[in-house]
């Protein structure tokens, strides 16, 4: 078993350039979701009816799909209909698409669980459309969300693994291509377990650091 | 010494006035062609039931509540209707706005900022004030509210009187012509109301020009330059506060104060009083 390890250890270069890259794509992905996360829940918290219902479709249907069949359905699918990537883009598209409409939901249900006074009184004291959403909706929205987005990076994270199915180079393909290469299953997928639960770890201490700012407002 | 005769003054001599002002929700009518005037350095209270549409009254004075019709004047300027006759802009409505300021009933105080960045705030970004001046004078607006040393609390960890006297200090640091009060001391607990009214008290007595939704009777009483007493969306009777207080001319005025004889209860409505039943109280063994 120590000898198992040891071969692992020695293909320690293949398992840390997939960690890099499952680092890089949740990264990626977790930035961008959350961006355009946010203008989706504008988009959601609309007075605009048509706008907001089409919005409203995309969140439930990016919701009620597994992200396995999204990925083959960027990957294999949409080149069919003239739209091809290469793998890394499709499974970075996939993740910040999917994502979005997670995050978009998240604050949109953070958004309505706001009290409606605060933001009124920006309104009376002069702020008006990006200021007042930026200095103070935002804000507090930020600190009451943040629990719920760091959850969903997690998530992220857990589903850039099942980009492995397109072969893109990260942990979950390293740690399976080690496996099968050099017959240590049990070694090689429990290092990456450890391996992603460390980035976990990390995405939870940031959590509770911004619920230590949210505490102290609350 | 204030020595203005509560007549109506001429147009010009007007900090606020509301002319026909209408505005409903649905079928309810909640203000039906209401007016009156504020004079430059005048407190005037506003009186009435819960439901007889002062807030909205208040409300419609910043336009945060669109009203149906009628017009009001900020020192002869209309607002929300610009000079074209077009309904204003946002950002047309939010500069008016920056002059009118307002307190909350349940203090809206920006929960992500301190005592001192709310207060700061909006000067600094809205009305874009060189950033060392405007602390000078928030610092000032604290300790005159005697909030200094609460500067970088946030507002979560004060009581309901220290956060009103920071919604009081945020509204001033505006520099407005005109501060509104909706109900400022409704949502506090007994022993704080007078804290607040204490700073008002000291505010309308400066010639701060104030209107004030309250059912604090004393305060009006005693710091109002005039009242104004609403029942179901109308301006029933106007007046000084010594003749409404002791000599009310209508009969609905009268009812509502002898609501009040026996001592300022804020929010005190007929509804909430149980009353004693004979029946109920036979069942009890």
């Amino acid at each position: 078993m120590i000898h198992d390890f040891g071969i692992v250890w020695s293909e320690r270069g293949l398992l840390l350039s997939g960690l890099m890259n499952t680092m890089l794509l949740s990264a990626l992905a977790g930035f961008c979701a959350l961006v355009l996360g946010v203008l989706l829940s504008t988009v959601l918290m609309q007075r605009a009816r048509l706008l907001a219902q089409t919005a409203r479709v995309f969140v439930d249907a990016a919701r009620c799909t597994p992200f396995l069949l999204f990925v083959y359905f960027v990957y294999y699918g949409l080149p069919s209909a003239g739209l091809r990537f290469d793998n890394w883009s499709a499974g970075l598209a996939a993740l910040i698409v999917y994502h979005t409409a997670y995050m978009g939901e998240i604050l949109r249900g953070a958004w309505m669980a706001q009290p409606r006074e605060p933001i009124e009184a920006g309104q009376a004291f002069g702020y008006t459309g990006l200021k007042l959403f930026r200095r103070i909706v935002l804000p507090p929205l930020a600190l009451a969300s943040a629990p719920v987005v760091g959850n969903q990076i997690i998530q992220i994270i857990k589903d850039s693994a099942f980009l492995t199915i397109i072969a893109l180079p990260e942990l979950t393909n390293a740690a399976s291509s080690i496996q099968s290469r050099r017959y240590v299953p049990f070694a090689s997928f429990i290092i990456a377990m450890l391996l992603y639960w460390a980035l976990c770890l990390v995405v939870e201490a940031g959590v509770a650091a911004a619920g230590r700012m949210a505490q102290a407002r609350r | 010494m204030n020595i203005t005769i509560p007549t109506m003054p001429s147009d010009n001599t007007h900090a606020l006035k509301v002319v026909g002002l209408s505005k409903s929700f649905g079928a309810l009518h909640v203000l039906d062609n209401v007016s009156f005037g504020v004079a430059p350095g005048e407190t005037v209270c506003l009186l009435g039931p819960s439901g007889s549409g002062k807030s909205t009254l208040l409300r419609c004075i910043n336009w945060l509540e669109r009203p149906d019709a009628g017009r009001i004047l900020l020192n002869g300027r209309q607002v929300g209707i610009s000079s074209g006759g077009v309904v204003m802009s946002d950002s047309e409505l939010a500069a008016m706005r920056m002059h009118i300021g307002m307190v909350f009933q349940h203090f809206a105080l920006w929960p992500h900022l301190t005592v001192l960045q709310n207060v700061m705030e909006a000067p600094v970004h809205v009305q874009r004030r060189p950033k060392d001046e405007v602390l000078a004078e928030a610092e000032a607006l604290l300790r005159r509210v005697g909030m200094y040393e609460k500067r970088d609390a946030f507002p979560a960890r004060l009581s309901g009187g220290q956060k009103q006297r920071v919604g009081i200090a945020r509204a001033l640091a505006m520099k407005p012509t005109l501060l509104l009060f909706d109900e400022p001391t409704s949502a506090l607990d007994p022993e704080l109301v007078g804290e607040v009214l204490a700073v008002m008290r000291d505010l309308a007595r400066e010639g701060m020009t104030m209107v004030v939704v309250t059912h604090e009777m004393a305060f009006a009483r005693e710091a109002a330059s005039r009242i104004v007493f609403m029942d179901r969306g109308v301006v029933v009777e106007t007046g000084d506060p010594e003749t409404f207080f002791s000599a009310p001319k209508t009969e609905r005025a009268r009812q509502f104060l002898l609501r009040y004889a026996s001592g300022p209860v804020p929010n005190a409505e007929p509804s909430s009083i149980v009353p004693l039943n004979p029946e109920s109280a036979s069942i009890r063994p």
